[in-house]
């Protein structure tokens, strides 16, 4: 349901403002939403001046600085800094990107950096993900086959395997998903540009075998068809893949299997 | 396992803290201009119906619809149609799997707003002038 006002207990307030460092180089302001789920408060918007002379190019590196130099208690997912895990999915600068390979020069004036929309919040900047990785699973992200294994390997031509690439690189960060208005209103029953761009990642290759069931799964008003080709998914992928272009290729399947 | 924390766990910020895009804007008044289409059209019917229910009622909408603030009105019905009628045409091409590119989608987004715009103004031109 499209509820464009947040809950009670989730609107935020105005937070803490710590103390300016001494400073080798330009001090950049960031305001990052907080929330402390021992403390029995709303979420707050905490100021944090950071020293860009002692500290890396990314929106990661200022986020550890703050976490080690100014306020341990700040909390967030990081792990390869990179763009190969997706750990560090967030909100910045109003886009979901990935903090590791967001350079603080993308931003204008102060860096705002929220957790990824419309999830429930496990603290600071982690989002739940229990219901988007149960939404991935739904698909049936693996290779079914009917026919009897072969004695190798599954083989497959160098133009099938083509088909997979702009599909196989996602790394299951959330930002689309969560970049989508139609996600935030409906992610109880429609699957989302990240679930969909995998389940045509199976459709579409050569050696799966379930592509008739993998449809008529995805044959429903809701699961499928709740894309209105808002683009936000494509616009924010920080891996550039096109999630939109996926799901328009699954209806057109749709359609061409009934004629 | 259920999650025990759910019920007390707060919701993210989405539309407010989400910045606006030409995708999103042109998706979002796509959507804006149909359901006003729909209340332009009763507009229209009523001025029809006023016509055939005699000269003193015609009178009265007829003077309403015309005057300034009528003409406001439907002159944005007018580029609301045209704006509709554009993005439209940008969902079907859309529909054959065609125009998906970040580059495509963001160029033909600026060019339904400048189609519309500029289809209004002939369309006032032609009737108006």
């Amino acid at each position: 349901m499209v509820e464009l006002a947040l809950p009670k207990n989730s609107r935020v307030r105005n937070g803490k403002t710590w103390p300016v460092p001494e400073a080798e180089g330009p001090v950049r302001r960031f305001r990052i939403y907080r929330w402390d789920p021992d403390a029995g408060e709303n979420p707050r918007l905490d100021t944090y001046h950071v020293d860009t002379g002692s500290c890396g190019p990314m929106i990661l590196d200022a986020l550890i600085t703050i976490k080690d130099k100014i306020d341990p208690t700040l909390t967030f997912r990081r792990s390869c800094r990179e763009g190969i895990c997706g750990s560090c999915a967030m909100n910045i600068d109003g886009i979901n990107t990935l903090a590791c390979i967001y350079g603080l020069d993308e931003v204008k004036g102060d860096v705002r950096i929220y957790p990824l929309p419309h999830l429930p919040v496990v603290k600071d900047l982690v989002p739940d993900l229990t219901h988007f990785y149960a939404q991935h699973a739904s698909v049936r992200p693996w290779l079914e086959t009917r026919t009897n294994e072969p004695g190798t390997e599954w083989r497959q031509s160098v133009e099938s395997r083509k088909k997979l690439d702009g599909l196989y690189e996602c790394v299951m960060c959330a930002c689309c998903s969560t970049s989508c208005p139609s996600y935030w209103w409906n992610s109880d029953r429609y699957l989302g540009p990240a679930a969909l761009l995998h389940a045509y990642r199976w459709i579409i290759d050569s050696r799966d075998e379930a592509t008739g069931d993998r449809l008529d799964d995805l044959e429903d008003p809701f699961r499928l068809y709740r894309c209105h080709t808002i683009m936000n998914c494509a616009r924010t992928c920080p891996k550039h893949l096109n999630p939109a272009k996926a799901i328009a290729e699954l209806k057109k399947m749709m359609v061409e299997r009934t004629l | 396992m259920p999650d025990p924390d759910l019920k007390t766990r707060p919701l993210s910020p989405h539309l407010t803290i989400y910045r606006p895009q030409i995708n999103s804007v042109t998706s979002i008044f796509h959507r804006v201009t149909g359901v006003g289409l729909v209340l332009a059209a009763v507009l229209v019917v009523w001025w029809l119906v006023a016509a055939s229910s005699g000269a003193a009622y015609f009178g009265f909408v007829d003077g309403l619809l015309t005057s300034w603030i009528g003409f406001l009105v439907l002159g944005g019905s007018l580029w609301a149609l045209w704006y509709h009628f554009c993005t439209g045409v940008r969902h079907l091409v859309w529909d054959t799997g065609a125009g998906y590119g970040m580059t495509v989608v963001t160029g033909s987004g600026w060019v339904v707003v400048g189609a519309s715009v500029l289809l209004t103004a002939a369309t006032l031109l032609a009737f108006c002038a």
